[in-house]
């Protein structure tokens, strides 16, 4: 063993019951950039141990969250994901083994990092976040997020922020967020309702424009529009009623068959089984290196977070690996009009002999908006609702009306959708 | 018509390999894999070494070769603390063993090896690097020697070597490359790589514009509304040049008066107030109607002395770039045609005719280039022929191809100077610059050469005199034997540097501004305050970096760090020097 100069040993004397690690180097000693104020030693040290946190998702980004957060000193680490392991996940879930293909990844992963790393609990949750309540949430003093959809996201961002109770400042839960796709990324703090949130930011993060229902109706011309159109015609054609399970090679096979049946009557070449599966199933590449990298950022970020040891992220990193390595990081503002965490209505320019239905389609194809299953109401009536299933039948006839017949030109219409618990308000201007 | 029967290909799911790296051969497929697959990995670790894991543990589960770990240390508390792959029962166990049993675990299909030694000893006999495709060395090493021996080495072979640290909040690497390192498959953004050489049409292309706008306003709604928007712009080329001396619009605002003409021409009298292949040609009008023009990369590439004097010894890369320059030269500066043709509104048939007609064109392009490669092989001599994919390859990618030009990496030694030669210039006004993470890399060769110093105290004293060596080896000699390492940091050798290469020939870049001065200072101290542990969360995001590079290395695909990159993990920031 190394013996320590005599002035380490000083700083240590307090801190000699527990096993020494290098984090402790970090935080028993002031650095240039921590706030001057801030005192190191073991009240920081105990404050980092009594942190309770959540990690949602362990998935590709969920297990090195795991794996960094036990190794940063957290020692009361919670997880959920719904998923059930596959053996796609090897080649970065580094927590889990061909044996355990089937299993719960929540379940599996925080089994693996508690026997690896002494004196961590790590409590899974197989199931979803919908399932769990405010008072859930509140227990937690951040939440560390490693997923790949984007309505879970929105969820637990809108969640956050209403949760945010002026006089209460433990109300307050840091998000923090990562996301992959290939050799780029971004990590991202968010401190709800203080800075800008992810809805906020949801138009840098704008969804690939679908291809429309007549091209793959009448005039393919690329492999994919073939694929889609066994996806979204043939399946509903010939196997109605059945529902469609991406996961299931059968459905996977018919689906390709189909497109490559159609591929060669309009004589597109292309049409492969691996580019079937990525376009139904819309898989993103995904590696090992950059989760490692997006998920030790949003881990060094919540670490900072919860001892103060330095300076924390404000507000954004993006990572881009494919030419060289670039990070641009960044804040980014606060949306008055963001529909979570902003209260003006956004002003939104309109074609007033847009039907109804015209209109709702383009709501799911705007950046800033992207609902599937919106239910819209004017400042009077209820414009189009998509529950309970009597309210539907009864306003469908909306959906064919022009926007002029519903609304006038300057009125507040609010827009909700049951996937999110986020109501928008936009200011309709009636224009070309 | 004659009934075609189409034999559907046999039905086969993908493989269980397929399976498993399905998410990365999106990326870098099959050719890329393999690579991966072929690569022995060696990895001369010190220090904590955390960051020399989780490098091997992003490469083990893509599924390279085999890798050996040159480390003599056994596991201590502090390890267990911060690596991952150790457990408890570790305690005491040579280390590299330990870790490779847990590595294994990850991936099984992967060979790997560990070596009791340290590198210093390792160094003594560097011609073992030979068998090894790629080095990571984890400083700091002992002293500058062991350093400067294995990069001398790889240098020599040819072997692409990385010198990684990782201290607190910061980290760093340096890429060692061959002296020359070319890159084709460079996967550039889609939308920038589409060239449709709509300036410099030929003979098909033309047949086929005329069968379709022959009868333009006679055509009916349906079939004007899906005239593909490429020849539309053909089109109405053909008309403003009529009236422009026969040039195409060449500057913004003529292509602003050409936009408008475009515009023009899309009917207007139905639902939709216009008709998208109108939209889509006139939002096409500024990228698409550049004359040809060749990037810097392929620019330097061209210009190179290998590329215009081809010997028998010659790489393939250069007889197929000198058989593409001189296409370019035939060809009043054209290269040849990707073929590749972006989607558009269009009936399927006329689409899938023009994309033929593009790849038809591709196709003759690469015969011609490979023509010029065949006979370049039989004018010097050379055997056995370069492969077609190869020369088809380079011809795709021939815009975005990019050399790096490795250099080897600098070691900063107690007693000497490093030689800065031409980049002193480059480097001492961004040591200036507010901001800059140059001084970031300055301080990790402070601490290299503190180490040297150390080093070099510790050979002159006498092993017997415990207390002192044990006050080295925890990084603070309190006797004042060596100073801690902001003092360290502070003495001559940083502080006062000529920059002056006509009189000093091996000058440090100095820090002309007091704010440089502070920020190498503070992280100096930030370096310091690490007391030489690494932070889990820096090693791994360090190792997710240099796995990315080492990748791109090994497959030859994407574009590679030319040659340092550094992490300041306070301010979430990288930057890249070449130095
Ligand atoms: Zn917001």
């Amino acid at each position: 063993m190394v013996k320590l100069p005599a002035f380490l040993r000083t700083i240590r004397q307090d801190i000699d019951k527990l096993p020494r690690t290098y984090l402790d180097n970090i935080l028993t000693k002031p650095g240039p950039a921590s706030d001057p104020d801030w005192i190191p030693g073991l009240e920081t040290i105990s404050a980092l141990e009594s942190s309770k946190v959540l990690v949602i998702g362990a998935g590709g980004l969920g297990c090195e969250i795991l794996k960094n957060l036990a190794l940063s000193g957290f020692k009361d680490i919670h997880v959920i994901d719904m998923d059930t392991i596959d053996v796609s996940n090897l080649n970065r879930q580094f927590l889990f083994r061909e044996a355990d293909v089937g299993k719960s990844k929540a379940e599996v992963a925080a089994a693996f990092v508690e026997k690896r790393v002494k004196g961590v609990k790590i409590t899974p949750y197989n199931g979803k976040i919908q399932d769990k309540d405010e008072e859930y949430y509140m227990q937690f003093k951040m939440v560390i997020c490693g997923l790949d959809s984007i309505e879970a996201r929105r969820w637990i961002n809108a969640t956050l922020v209403d949760m945010v109770d002026m006089e209460d400042p433990e109300s307050l839960k840091p998000l923090i967020d990562g996301g992959t796709e290939g050799f780029k990324g971004q990590a991202r703090v968010i401190l709800p309702t203080m800075n800008s949130c992810i809805e906020c930011q949801l138009d840098m993060h704008a969804p690939r424009a679908a291809v429309p229902l007549c091209t793959l109706a009448t005039i393919p011309r690329q492999p994919s529009h073939c694929i889609e159109w066994a996806h979204i015609i043939a399946w509903e054609e010939h196997r109605k009623g059945e529902v469609l399970d991406t996961d299931d090679p059968e459905h996977i096979t018919w689906l390709y068959q189909r497109a490559l049946a159609r591929a060669q009557e309009f004589k597109i070449p292309g049409v492969t089984y691996s580019l079937t599966q990525g376009v139904v199933k819309n898989i993103i590449p995904a590696i090992a290196s950059t989760n490692a990298i997006i998920a030790a950022s949003c881990c060094s970020e919540a670490f900072k977070i919860a001892t103060s040891c330095n300076p924390f992220l404000q507000n954004y990193m993006m990572y881009s690996g494919d030419e060289g390595v670039y990070t641009y990081t960044f804040e980014t503002e606060r949306k008055e009009d963001c529909p979570v965490c902003g209260n003006l209505a956004r002003n939104l320019t309109v074609n007033p002999n847009m039907t109804l239905q015209e209109f709702i389609d383009n709501l799911g194809e705007r950046a800033e908006a992207q609902l599937k299953k919106p239910t819209l109401r004017s400042e009077e009536k209820s414009l189009y609702s998509q529950f309970p299933q009597s309210l539907r039948e009864q306003t469908a006839p909306n959906l064919s009306k022009k926007l002029s017949e519903l609304v006038v030109d300057g009125e507040e219409i609010g827009v909700s959708d049951p996937a999110f618990t986020i109501a928008f308000k936009y200011k309709l201007i009636f224009g070309s | 018509m004659a009934e075609t029967i189409i034999t559907p290909p046999i039905l086969q799911g993908p493989t269980a390999k397929e399976k498993k790296y399905d998410r990365q051969l999106r990326l870098w497929a099959a050719n890329g894999q393999a690579a991966l697959e072929n690569a022995k990995v060696l990895l001369l670790n010190s220090g904590s070494g955390v960051v020399g894991v989780e490098i091997l543990k992003n490469l083990i589960l893509p599924g390279v070769g085999s890798f050996t770990i040159v480390d003599e240390t056994n596991v201590s508390e502090l390890d267990l603390g911060v690596n991952f792959f150790l457990e408890e029962s570790s305690l005491g166990k040579w280390r590299a063993e330990e870790t490779c049993k847990f590595l294994q675990e990850l991936n099984p299909e992967v060979k790997i090896n560990a070596l009791k030694e340290s590198i210093d000893v390792f160094a003594d006999n560097p011609s073992r690097l030979e068998q090894y495709s790629l080095i990571l060395l984890v400083g700091p090493t002992t002293n500058a020697r062991v350093l400067e021996k294995i990069c001398e080495y790889a240098d020599k072979s040819s072997i692409p070597l990385f010198y990684i640290h990782c201290q607190g909040f910061f980290s760093h690497f340096s890429v060692q490359l061959p002296a020359q390192f070319p890159i084709v498959d460079t996967h550039p953004d889609p939308a920038s790589t589409q060239d449709l050489r709509l300036l410099n049409p030929w003979p098909e292309l033309l047949e086929f514009l005329e069968t379709k706008t022959r009868n333009l306003d006679s055509l009916s709604d349906h079939d004007h509304g899906h005239i593909p928007y490429l020849l539309i712009l053909l089109h109405f080329l053909n008309i403003w040049k009529a009236s422009h001396d026969a040039q195409a619009p060449a500057n913004y605002f003529e292509k602003k008066e050409f936009k408008a003409l475009v515009e023009s021409g899309a009917r207007t009298n139905n639902s939709e107030g216009g008709e998208e292949n109108f939209d889509e040609a006139a939002a096409a009008v500024l990228k698409s109607l550049n004359p040809p023009s060749i990037s810097s990369g392929l620019r330097q590439v061209f210009e190179a002395d290998d590329c215009q004097n081809i010997k028998s010894t010659s790489a393939n890369f250069w007889i197929i770039a000198n058989a593409i320059r001189n296409f370019h030269t035939s060809h009043n500066g054209i290269l040849p045609l990707p073929g590749a043709l972006p989607d558009m509104k269009a009936q399927s048939s006329d689409y899938i005719q023009l994309q033929n007609i593009y790849k038809a064109k591709a196709r003759s392009d690469l015969a011609e280039v490979t023509r010029t490669v065949r006979s370049s092989e039989q004018e010097v001599g050379r055997n056995p022929p370069i492969e077609q994919a190869e020369i088809e390859a380079f011809c795709k990618g021939a815009q975005f191809v990019k050399m790096i030009h490795g250099r080897p990496i600098r070691v900063a030694k107690c007693t000497a100077e490093i030689d800065w030669n031409d980049r002193a210039k480059v480097l001492s006004p961004e040591l200036q610059t507010p901001d800059s993470l140059l001084p970031l890399y300055f301080a990790f060769l402070a601490l290299d050469r503190y180490q040297d110093d150390i080093d070099r105290i510790q050979k002159v004293r006498k092993p017997a005199d415990d207390e002192q060596l044990n006050d080295i080896m925890a990084g603070r000699v309190v006797s004042g034997a060596v100073p801690p390492l902001p003092m360290f940091a502070e003495s001559a050798h940083f502080s006062t540097p000529t920059i002056d290469p006509e009189h000093d020939p091996k000058p440090w870049p100095r820090f002309d501004t007091p704010e440089a001065r502070t920020t190498f200072d503070n992280v100096v101290k930030e370096l310091d305050r690490a007391d030489r542990g690494e932070l889990h969360n820096i090693a791994a995001l360090t190792g997710g970096m240099v796995a990315q590079e080492v990748i791109k290395v090994i497959t030859k695909q994407y574009v590679l760090v030319d040659n340092t990159c550094v992490f300041d993990g306070i301010a979430s920031k990288t930057a890249v020097f070449n130095i």
